[in-house]
């Protein structure tokens, strides 16, 4: 038996042989080749030049020298020492007898009402020609002639240097070259549209959009998705409705779209019927073709497809992107190399799909292969940058200027997350800070605030006045770190013991301002304010401590909103087609005033800074309407109405008859009716939005003991 | 096995030995050939795989078999003309089904000219970890024919060690080259002969460069591959903590920079006490030791990077400096001098994250721009530049997969990452879904989605009391008891709006959460069947608040979450509080995207747990809400109880204790599973405007609000 023993062993061993080399074999394997520990390293640090001694004189080295166009990098084209801090744009005059086309018309509009306008050429740092450069194309009615002669008589044009020239088409048939704006440029910045990557030089130029002649100076359109429907179900799924041409550069990607046509999801219908002699260039595929195409309406396709099809043309970008764009069909590119607008600073990978030319047969399956939360993401993503850059011509010139400004020295600039996200970088001033936590869009939110009084009528705080009355309330706060006095009277500013007594947890400040100033000095954004959120309150409003603390936790969970007591409507009137105020009990509401609200720091450093000056005058003028003002402004940011809490209404004291109240004025209401439609022209749309709903305390008015209810004193307040 | 044994019990019958002994050896012969041909068969690669004649290449590299080229080739600059569209040849790409790219690396073999000259002498460790990177990478193919992208294997990180002339020919020799088509050349540090290129100089026809140098000149956009310049000594100066104070508040460190700069820096540190920290060689010629450059003291480098807030990065000889990885690694923020500068994956990563820019002839205005910095922001860079190193520059292992990772996006672009993913870490990417801020169209309506499993009573009452909801499109029944019809349609409540019924397959609570195509509508009414209490207004009332919040819970009933310190544990608490954190799916508004998050997307430890038990749907759905939005969700007016008064009989799932107590342990294990507390807790509800407002009734437009 040992000898049976002595085999069975044998035939085990075999065995777990076998097993071993089956399944561990091929680590034992790799063991055998590893030699790393063997291997040097690609570099010897130690004798790098340098450590030897040998130091060279690397910074100059490398250095383009020439000033040729194509060589052009913004330290090399540029002269930054006119753009010492500040960023000013100078637009030519305009030459007598002679009208740029109506759409550089708005946009030399836009720039000269910005506040980058100045009309000192000293001050300038950046150059607009006022000759219209848009169409370079020379068969074009809109073609200005003689450009080359003429932009070499500007007073500035110094080769070009320090000039931007905006551009939408360039080259003619049959060739359409790029690059042939048909005049020297020399040195000048492209703002251009359809740049092919390789032609977009790096840092320099920006891509910039094509847009219709109609396109709006101010407002614009906003997106038409209007619901966020899942899984998104459309009648088509991938669609274009264009022109193809025959022959010639470009013409290839559209002729052969009839392939991917199904006529059911995907529709892919062209026409050779344009132009003069489109029947002399005909080919035997334009007869069927023009029928689908008459089949189909273009809009319709826009709004029932969930993807676009954006091919090449004979340039490389076209209208329909934007209109994709803005319809929230998602754009599918086929236009090799295309530089996309803004691509410097927008992600359009979040809000586009990429395909590729050489691989036309495969988009059907490209499409079907995108998740529906993909798609989602991709809809949203469209709509906002549409919303952010594009949909008015202020907005893409902004964002033009914009782009130049953050390469010049000592500017602050804003990362990608900010340009890609809510509320975009037109709207986030890096000036304010350089972190995002610090702006209303953050998630996280300190839990104090400074209250902010605004006395016009300079009474004195008697113990019974209910500027005293106000200060005490809002000094028994839980969540109060600071009060600021904005005292715009010529009466001096009371004394500090005339004031009540404040813990000594709370700062106490009295900023003095003239009462020449305006009344929006009540928005300056003071160094007195230390604290994210904002109690705005008038001398005369009345609220109670309990109510301040429930308007604030509010407030935290809605931080970029104005959350506050007194409501008001705004409505359209079709009988004057005008839009009308009304302070009326009403079901809803679309403005929140300033007597009695939080809002956040950042919006005074926006009412301030950036609003336009033609807003600031209407207030100025009218002493009046800062505060729908400043629910204009914040609506446009957020596109959500402001909230109201509780019930309060009144949240003024009754005048007492004969007293100068500004708010009593009989002419204060129509003043109010017009600044509302100044304010809805100037911002080119009407910003406010409108709300159902005001938030109560969880146990409002419910039949349950007191003492359980934290906010018990609101009730006591009634409306 | 079985077989074995079988043979094995046989023997006991035999007396012989011998007999015995034969049949051992036998045995053992078999085995003995089995695993000899199991060998050949695994080292020929004669397997029944497709891949046939192919097998992973061999990471030996002094076992490489030594090739002769040409010794002459006449030597072509690149064609810098290439991009993506007309270089690259996209048919090699995706067209066996594959969702990825397949990179095919060629066998490690001996480069040498006619006469002698080695291509390559040297085979770096950095390569190597880069080969063996790829080869371990989910894109590696042994299949040459269905390979996308081409590696080579000649090292080419280093252009001082390499021959021009052979390894251009040797490129040139390989088997798919095709003019370089598809390959790419990875290159590190360019020769150092006096030139002013910022690019390999090898012959690489159409092949893509993954090169450290580039500037904006020789870079070919969106075609050319922006890669670091390892370094290997970074790895002494890695540095974990992110908010640290340090001693100095701008370094400069990098060897033989212009004397320019560095007069400029003395001025600088002259004007400003305190802030610089400037060093260069000493005289031992230790790449690891620095001097500063005034007093002469001696410090460790890298690890002296820690010390400073800022690290300068200027232009050298070459574009790419060791010192950006070594201050990445230290964590301190890199100022970039260099104009036309390329940075590193620069098409994928926002390096306005992570870095200063100053322009070369602006160095003057360096500590104004750095001293504007909050130090929220530092920390900020700080945590981003971390992420960046760890992610994507801390070995020869990532820097390659990050290539490849990139070229994936490129080719596949329709699937690629976005600029979160790549940029921010990953708790820092959660974004609401629904983040297009607008009010939903009034237009739309609502789907009222009613589970349902025997109480027909009680839901007729309800198909009554809601069809009178002026916004309510459709109701869908979903019948969750499988041993029992539905009463027929004929003798459901007749009323104007269209009911649908729904039987499902299985008693499962999140029947009542399946995204049904049936469902036309945005907004959903989940409400159970005994729910008959709300008024048309509450309802109506309800989906306005929906519309004005779109992506969060709107509801009736709330319940609230609170921090347990004695069994430090999350309890579930329906008592009548002050606050509220969960509006529970017994009568709320949700969006149809949460259904389909809940079927779809939630960890089946939840989900699973949740038709198990026959408990806590409403609190997973809060949950995932919750963490999916950061939001709370809204509770609608005061209503509060929701058992009706005659419902006496003990069905009510709510009333039983244990049923509370298993709710208590839901909110707890589902914080765990989560790996955080997501809910919120709020102060306030929603009501009408003019709601207990002194107001003549027939101007208000909800009237009939319930109390409690």
């Amino acid at each position: 038996m040992q000898a049976k023993k002595r085999y069975l062993l044998l035939v085990f061993v075999s065995c777990a042989f076998l097993a071993y080399c089956y399944f561990g074999g091929y680590r034992l394997k790799s063991n055998i080749n590893c030699l790393e520990e063997e291997l040097k390293s690609f570099v010897e640090l130690n004798s790098l030049q340098g450590l030897t001694g040998s130091v060279g004189a690397a910074r100059t080295k490398g250095r383009i020298n020439s000033n040729s166009a194509e060589m052009c990098r913004m330290e090399t084209c540029f002269d930054f020492s006119r753009c010492q801090g500040s960023f000013k744009v100078y637009v030519y005059p305009l030459e007598e007898g002679t009208l740029p086309s109506s759409s550089y018309q708005k946009l030399l509009n836009v720039i000269t009402e910005s506040r980058y306008y100045t009309a000192d050429p000293k001050d300038a740092c950046l150059f607009v020609l006022s000759m219209d450069t848009l169409d370079r194309d020379r068969l074009s009615p809109d073609y200005t002639r003689n450009l080359q002669v003429r932009v070499h008589r500007l007073p500035y044009w110094n080769n070009g240097l320090n000039h931007v020239i905006f551009n939408l088409y360039s080259g003619t048939w049959p060739n359409y070259t790029e690059h042939n704006l048909d005049f020297d440029y020399g040195l000048a910045i492209l703002a251009k549209a359809s740049m092919s990557q390789s032609h977009v030089r790096t840092g320099f130029d920006v891509s910039f959009p094509l847009f219709h002649k109609g396109h709006p100076e101010k407002g614009g359109e906003p997106g038409s998705v209007i619901s966020n429907t899942f899984p998104l179900q459309k009648n088509y799924l991938l669609a274009f409705k264009g022109k193809r041409y025959v022959h010639g550069i470009g013409s290839d990607t559209r002729n052969s779209l009839h392939h991917l046509h199904n006529g059911r999801d995907m529709i892919m219908v062209t026409t050779c019927r344009h132009g003069k002699s489109w029947r002399d260039m005909q080919d035997e595929r334009c007869d069927q073709d023009n029928k689908d195409y008459d089949k189909y309406d273009y809009n319709i396709l826009l709004h029932n497809s969930t993807f676009c099809l954006v091919p090449r043309g004979r340039r490389l970008g076209s209208y329909r992107f934007l209109e994709a764009l803005q319809a929230g069909c998602i754009p599918v590119l086929l236009s090799n190399s295309w530089a996309l607008p803004f691509a410097q600073v927008i992600d359009w990978n979040q809000a586009v799909i990429w395909a590729d030319e050489r691989l036309l047969l495969q988009v059907p399956s490209i499409i079907r292969s995108i998740t529906p939360d993909r798609i989602l993401k991709l809809r949203q993503q469209s709509q906002t940058i549409w919303e952010r850059y594009f949909s008015s011509i202020e907005k893409i010139v902004y964002t033009t200027l914009e782009i130049i400004r953050e390469r010049l020295p000592e500017q602050s600039v804003r990362d990608g997350s900010v340009w890609n996200n809510l509320p975009g970088a037109l709207l986030t001033l890096p000036t304010f800070s350089d972190v995002q936590d610090d702006f209303p869009s953050s998630s996280s939110i300190e839990d104090v605030f400074t209250a902010v009084i605004y006395c016009q009528m300079g009474s004195t705080p008697m113990p019974s006045s209910s500027l005293h009355r106000l200060v005490a309330n809002v000094a028994k706060s839980h969540y109060i770190s600071g009060i600021v006095i904005v005292w715009a009277s010529e009466k001096r500013t009371p004394s500090r013991s005339r004031w009540p007594v404040l813990p000594s947890n709370v700062s106490f400040h009295i900023v003095q301002t003239s009462a020449d100033d305006s009344i929006s000095q009540r928005f300056r954004p003071l160094a007195e304010i230390k604290t994210a959120a904002v109690l705005s309150l008038d001398e005369d409003s009345v609220l109670t401590t309990d109510e301040i603390d429930f308007a604030f936790v509010v407030w935290q969970r809605f931080h970029d909103r104005i959350v506050g007591y007194p409501a008001r409507s705004h409505y359209w009137d079709d009988s004057k087609a005008t839009w009308g105020y009304t302070s009326k009990w009403t079901n809803d509401y679309s403005i929140v005033l300033t007597g009695a609200a939080f809002y956040h720091k950042y919006y005074n450093v926006l009412y301030t800074e950036w609003l336009s000056p033609l807003l600031h005058k209407t207030v100025e003028q009218s002493q009046n309407c800062e505060d729908i003002l400043m629910n204009f402004l914040v609506s446009h940011i957020t596109r959500r109405p402001p909230i109201k809490v509780t019930q309060r209404k009144q949240y003024k004291e009754q005048p007492i008859s004969g007293s100068r109240s500004p708010w009593n004025d009989p002419d204060h209401f129509v003043q109010r009716q017009t600044c509302l439609n100044t304010f809805a022209a100037v911002f080119g749309y009407m910003p406010l939005l409108r709300s159902n709903l005001r938030l109560d305390p969880v146990l409002f008015k419910d039949i349950v003991s007191n003492k359980r209810k934290k906010y018990r004193r609101i009730e006591l307040v009634g409306s | 096995m079985k077989l074995y044994f079988k043979v094995f019990r046989a023997p006991y019958n035999y007396t012989n030995l011998a007999v015995y002994k034969t049949f051992f050896i036998i045995l053992f012969i078999v085995l003995v050939i089995s695993t000899l041909s199991a060998f050949t068969i695994y080292f020929t690669g004669l397997s029944k795989d497709e891949n046939i004649h192919f097998r992973r290449i061999e990471l030996n590299v002094h076992k490489a078999p030594q090739v002769e080229v040409a010794s002459s080739i006449i030597l072509k600059k690149r064609n810098v003309n290439c991009t993506h569209w007309d270089c690259f040849n996209i048919y090699k790409c995706g067209h066996t089904g594959h969702d990825r790219i397949t990179v095919y690396v060629y066998p490690i073999k001996k480069y040498v000219s006619r006469d002698g000259i080695p291509a390559a002498p040297l085979f770096s460790k950095e390569y190597f970890d880069l080969i063996k990177a790829i080869l371990n990478s989910k894109y590696y193919t042994v299949n040459p024919n269905e390979a996308c992208i081409f590696v080579s294997t000649i090292d080419t990180l280093n252009q001082d060690k390499i021959n021009i002339n052979v390894t251009s020919a040797a490129l040139h020799s390989l088997p798919f080259w095709n003019g370089g088509a598809n390959h790419i050349i990875f290159n590190m540090l360019l020769g150092s002969s006096s030139d002013l290129s910022t690019v390999i100089d090898l012959d690489v026809g159409n092949a893509i460069i993954a090169g450290a140098g580039f500037d904006t000149y020789s870079f070919r956009k969106n075609f050319d591959i922006s890669i670091p310049l390892f370094s290997p000594v970074a790895k002494l100066a890695e540095q974990d903590d992110t908010s640290q104070q340090r001693s100095w508040f701008i370094a400069s460190s990098q060897l033989g920079i212009d004397p320019y700069y560095l007069d400029e820096l003395q001025k600088l540190s002259y004007q400003h006490d305190n802030l610089f920290l400037i060093l260069d060689a000493c005289h031992n010629h230790n790449y690891t030791s620095r001097c500063e450059i005034n007093s002469g003291k001696l410090y460790p480098y890298p690890e002296i990077l820690r010390e400073s807030t800022f690290c300068l990065i200027f232009r050298g000889e070459r574009m790419g400096q060791f010192a950006l990885l070594e201050a990445m690694a230290a964590n301190c923020i890199p100022v970039i001098v260099m104009n036309d500068v390329v940075m590193p994956f620069n098409s994928v990563i926002d390096w306005k994250r992570a870095a200063f820019f100053v322009m070369e002839d602006y160095l003057n205005t360096l500590v104004n721009v750095l001293k504007k910095t909050s130090d929220k922001r530092i920390i900020k860079m700080r945590e981003n530049i971390k992420f960046l190193y760890d992610s994507y520059f801390s070995s020869m292992e990532k820097i390659a997969l990050t290539t490849l990772d990139i070229m994936q996006d490129r080719i596949y672009s329709h699937w690629s990452k976005m600029y979160d993913d790549w940029n921010l870490p990953f708790t820092q990417r959660m974004k609401n879904p629904l983040f297009l801020p607008h009010t939903a169209p009034k237009s739309h309506g609502f789907t009222a989605v009613i589970l349902t499993y025997d109480r027909v009573e009680s839901l007729f009452t309800l198909i009554r009391r809601i069809s009178k909801v002026p916004s309510l499109m459709k109701i869908l029944v979903i019948w969750n008891n499988q041993g029992k019809h539905p009463p027929p349609l004929s003798e459901f409540p007749k009323i104007s709006k269209p009911v649908k019924i729904i039987r499902t397959r299985a008693n499962k609570l999140s029947n009542r959460f399946f995204p049904y195509k049936e469902i036309e509508t945005e907004a959903i009414l989940h409400i159970d069947d005994d729910i008959v209490m709300l008024t048309a207004d509450e309802l109506e009332f309800g989906y306005e608040v929906w519309r004005e919040f779109p992506d969060r819970i709107v509801g009736f009933p709330s319940r609230t979450h609170i921090w347990d310190n004695v069994t430090r544990s999350w309890k579930y608490e329906s008592e009548w509080t002050n606050e509220i954190s969960m509006v529970l799916t017994g009568a709320a508004f949700l969006h149809k995207y949460w259904s389909y998050m809940y079927s779809k997307k939630l960890t089946p430890e939840i989900k699973d747990w949740v038709d198990e038990n026959m408990n806590c749907e409403d609190i997973a759905m809060n949950f995932l809400v919750a963490n999916a939005t950061n939001q709370p969700p809204i509770k609608v007016t005061p209503r509060k109880k929701f058992k009706c008064p005659e419902c006496t009989n003990n069905e009510m799932l709510s009333a039983d204790m244990g049923h509370m107590i298993e709710r208590s342990q839901c909110v707890d294990r589902f914080a765990k599973i989560f790996g955080r507390m997501p809910l919120q807790s709020v102060e306030f509800r929603a009501d009408p405007v003019l709601f207990k407002d002194p107001f003549p009734e027939k101007l208000k437009r909800f009237n009939d609000i319930g109390s409690l």
